[in-house]
C-alpha cells in the first residue's frame, strides 16, 4: 500500500505541479496572480471531454484542441483582461488581480451554460491500461503524468535559461521599461507567455480528466486555489519552486488520507504551507526580494 | 359622452350580474347534485415550491397531485376542490400562504409543503388549528412528531439505508465494511449518521471510516486504503455527483465489491457519469419507474402523455399522496378536519404506485422501500 499511495501521491503532486507552472510563468512576468489560471484548465479538460467522450476521437486529439483552446483564452485573457490595465497611470496594482477573477467567474458561467453543473465522464482506453508489480497495481496514466510534469518543469527551464525568447521573458520580468529600450518586444514576450500558461493549464486539465475521471465547472477553483498555495510555498515566480512545491502538497494530501484522517486532508496541507512559510517566507526556492519590482 | 358610457357601464353590470347569478345557479346544481348522490365534497389545500431554485420539485408535486385530483374527480367517489399555492421555498411564505389556506379558505386538509424546513413551521400551526396535513416529500427527521394531525407519506433516510444494507448483508453475507462519506454537505453527512448505526445495530465490523469534500476529484487515497482493508461491502453516502466518480476510480483500482448509497446517491446520472463502473450499487428508493406492477405502468404512462417526462420519486410520492389523502376523505364520510385526521390515521395497507402504505401511530409512513441495484448499466429490483 505504501508504495501505491506514493504512487497516488505522486500523480497528484505531478497535476499541481503543472497547474502551479502556469501561474509561476505569469506571475514571474507580469508580477500579477491571474486568478482565470483554475477556470482556463477547468475549460482544458472539458475539451477533452467534448473530443474523446462526445465526438469520440482519440485521446492525442484532445491534448491538440485543450492546447489550442486554452492558448486561445490565453490570448484573449491578456487582451481584454491584463493589456488594457498595464502601464496606465492610476490604475492600483490590483486591479489586473480583480480583473482576472472577473474572467474566472465569466469562464465558469460559459462552462456552466454549455456543460451543466454536473460532472462530465472522460472516457479514454488509456486510464484502464496498468501493470502489476508484486502488490502493487501501476497505472500507465500515472507514469505519464509524472513524464509529462517532468518534461514539462525541463522544458520551460531549457526554454527560459537558453532560448532568445526565454532570456527576452526574463528580462521583461526584470523590468519591462529596460527590456523594452533593449529591443525585446515586450508585448509580444507577455502574450506569448500567457498563452503558453494557459496552454499549460490545458494540458493539465486533460490529465485530470484522464487520471481521476471527474471534471465539472467547479473544478477550477479547488485546483486554483492549490495552485496558488504551491507558489507561494515554492517561491513566486519560480519553476522549480512551483515543481518541488507541487510535489510536496500532493503527497502531504495523500499521505494524510493513508495514514491519518482523511477529513483533516487539507487542513494539514495547508498548516505545511504556513509552517514553511513562517521558516522561510519567501518560499523554499524563493530569494528574499529587497524591494525589486515595485 | 357620459351619458353614452354611463349606459354602457349601466349595460355591462347588468350583464355580470346575469353571468354571476348563472355561475352561482349552476354551481348550486352541482352541489345539490353531489347532495343527492352522496358524495363527500372536500376542499384541500396544496403547499408548493413552485418558484425559485427547487422550483423543479414543486412542479414534480404539483404534476403528481393534478394528475391523481383528475383520475379520482373521473371516478367519482369523492368531490375534492384544490386550492394550489407557492410558498417559494421559504418558511415564512409557507406559513402564510398555510394561514390563508387554512383560516381564509377554510381548507379540510393540506397537502405539503415540500421542503422539510418549511414542514417544520407550517406543521405546528396547522396541528394547532387542528387541520390534517400530509407532507409528500419531507424526509427529515421528526418531521411526524410535530403533531397530531402532521403525516407523511415520505419514507426518511433512516429507514431506506438500513433497509438496503440489510439487503446487502443478506445477499454476499458481509461481515466487514468501509465507510466513506462527504463530511461537508448536512445530507450525506446525516446519511453517514444512519450508516454508522445500521453498522453497530447489524454488528458489521467497520474498517474505516473515510471523508470526501464536495467537488473533490481525487479519491485515489481514500479508495487504496480502503482496497488494502479488504471490505465485504463499501457504504458510500455521497451524491451522485461525487459518487459517481468514487465508483469510477474505485472499480478502477480492482474494488469491486458492491457499494451500497443513501438516496443521494439514486439518480440515472450515475449511471451516465461512470457507465460500467456504476454496476453493483445498491440503493433503497421509495419509488421505481420500472417496477413490474400494474398501477405502476399505468401511472408511469398517463404521467408521460400529460407531462411528457418520466415521474420522479416526488411526482410519484405526491400522487399517491394525494390518493391517501381522498380515500381518508372518502372513509371519514364528511368534510371535518377531525374525522378527516382519524380516517388518516387508520389507514391501513394502501396499495399505491410507492407500494403498501399504512400510517403508525405518530402519523409516520410504514412502507418497504425497493432495494435497487445497478446491474448491465441499469437500476433492477434487488433480490
Amino acid at each position: 500500500m505504501l508504495i501505491e499511495q506514493l504512487i497516488n501521491g505522486l500523480t497528484l503532486g505531478s497535476i499541481y505541479v503543472i497547474v502551479a507552472l502556469g501561474y509561476t510563468l505569469v506571475f514571474g512576468v507580469l508580477n500579477v496572480v491571474n486568478m482565470g489560471h483554475g477556470e482556463i484548465f477547468m475549460f482544458g479538460a472539458f475539451m477533452g471531454v467534448v473530443v474523446t467522450n462526445i465526438l469520440g476521437w482519440p485521446l492525442y486529439i484532445a491534448f491538440v484542441v485543450a492546447i489550442v483552446v486554452t492558448g486561445i483564452l490565453g490570448y484573449f485573457l491578456e487582451t481584454f483582461a491584463l493589456r488594457p490595465l498595464r502601464g496606465k497611470e492610476g490604475v492600483s496594482h490590483l486591479a489586473p488581480l480583480i480583473s482576472t477573477i472577473g474572467v474566472s467567474i465569466f469562464l465558469e458561467n460559459v462552462a456552466h451554460h454549455f456543460f451543466g453543473s454536473g460532472n462530465q465522464p472522460f472516457r479514454t482506453s488509456l486510464s484502464e491500461l496498468k501493470f502489476v508489480l508484486g502488490s502493487t497495481t501501476v497505472y500507465y496514466v500515472q507514469i505519464i503524468i509524472f513524464v509529462i510534469a517532468i518534461l514539462l518543469m525541463f522544458g520551460l527551464t531549457f526554454w527560459l535559461s537558453k532560448t532568445k525568447a526565454g532570456k527576452a521573458l526574463r528580462a521583461s520580468a526584470e523590468n519591462l521599461a529596460v527590456a523594452s529600450l533593449l529591443g525585446v518586444n515586450t508585448k509580444r514576450t507577455i502574450t506569448q507567455t500567457v498563452i503558453i500558461a494557459s496552454a499549460m493549464g490545458g494540458i493539465a486539465g486533460i490529465l485530470v480528466g484522464i487520471a481521476f475521471n471527474s471534471v465539472n465547472p467547479q473544478m477550477g477553483l479547488s485546483f486554483g486555489l492549490k495552485g496558488l498555495a504551491i507558489i507561494i510555498l515554492g517561491g513566486l515566480g519560480n519553476v522549480r519552486g512551483a515543481m518541488v512545491g507541487g510535489l510536496i502538497l500532493g503527497m502531504a494530501e495523500t499521505f494524510i488520507v493513508a495514514y491519518g484522517d482523511s477529513g483533516y486532508r487539507d487542513a494539514v496541507a495547508f498548516i505545511a504551507i504556513i509552517v514553511i512559510l513562517i521558516v522561510r517566507p519567501q518560499g523554499i526556492f524563493g530569494t528574499a526580494t529587497t524591494g525589486r519590482k515595485g | 359622452m357620459s351619458k353614452r358610457s354611463k349606459l354602457l357601464f349601466t349595460v355591462l353590470m347588468a350583464f355580470t350580474l346575469v353571468m354571476l347569478a348563472a355561475c352561482g345557479n349552476s354551481s348550486t346544481d352541482d352541489t345539490e347534485s353531489a347532495d343527492s348522490d352522496d358524495v363527500v365534497k372536500a376542499k384541500v389545500g396544496v403547499i408548493s415550491y413552485l418558484t425559485g431554485s427547487g422550483a423543479s420539485y414543486g412542479e414534480a408535486i404539483t404534476n403528481g397531485i393534478n394528475l391523481a385530483h383528475k383520475e379520482i374527480t373521473e371516478l367519482g367517489e369523492v368531490d375534492i376542490e384544490l386550492k394550489i399555492e407557492d410558498s417559494a421555498g421559504k418558511q415564512e411564505e409557507a406559513l402564510s400562504v398555510a394561514q390563508k389556506l387554512m383560516n381564509s379558505e377554510n381548507v379540510d386538509a393540506i397537502i405539503g409543503p415540500t421542503l422539510s424546513t418549511e414542514m417544520q413551521i407550517v406543521g405546528p400551526e396547522a396541528d394547532l388549528n387542528g387541520v390534517p396535513i400530509l407532507g409528500t416529500s419531507n424526509t427529515a427527521e421528526g418531521i411526524p412528531q410535530l403533531g397530531e394531525y402532521v403525516f407523511r407519506n415520505s419514507i426518511p433516510e433512516t429507514l431506506a439505508i438500513p433497509a438496503s444494507v440489510q439487503k446487502a448483508i443478506d445477499k454476499y453475507g458481509a461481515k466487514k465494511v468501509a465507510i466513506l462519506y462527504g463530511n461537508d454537505d448536512v445530507f450525506t453527512k446525516a446519511g453517514y449518521d444512519t450508516m454508522k448505526q445500521v453498522a453497530e445495530d447489524l454488528d458489521l465490523e467497520v474498517l474505516t471510516t473515510e471523508t470526501f469534500q464536495l467537488g473533490q476529484s481525487d479519491y485515489k487515497a481514500q479508495l487504496t486504503k480502503i482496497k488494502s482493508l479488504n471490505p465485504d461491502l463499501v457504504l458510500a453516502s455521497a451524491l451522485y455527483n461525487e459518487g459517481a466518480v468514487i465508483l469510477d476510480q474505485a472499480r478502477k483500482m480492482g474494488i469491486d465489491v458492491p457499494f451500497v448509497g443513501g438516496n443521494g446517491f439514486n439518480s440515472p446520472e450515475v449511471i451516465k457519469i461512470a457507465g460500467d463502473a456504476a454496476n453493483g450499487l445498491i440503493v433503497a428508493t421509495p419509488w421505481f419507474a420500472k417496477k413490474d406492477d400494474e398501477k405502476v405502468k399505468k401511472f408511469v404512462e398517463d404521467y408521460e402523455a400529460a407531462y411528457g417526462m418520466e415521474p420522479d420519486q416526488f411526482a410519484a410520492q405526491a400522487y399517491d399522496g394525494f390518493y391517501v389523502m381522498a380515500e381518508a376523505i372518502k372513509n371519514a364520510g364528511e368534510a371535518d378536519r377531525d374525522a378527516i385526521r382519524d380516517a388518516l390515521a387508520e389507514i391501513k395497507d394502501f396499495e399505491g404506485v410507492l407500494g403498501n402504505m399504512s400510517f403508525d401511530e405518530e402519523g409516520d409512513i410504514i412502507m418497504e422501500p425497493t432495494v435497487l441495484i445497478i446491474e448491465d448499466d441499469e437500476y433492477v429490483v434487488f433480490e
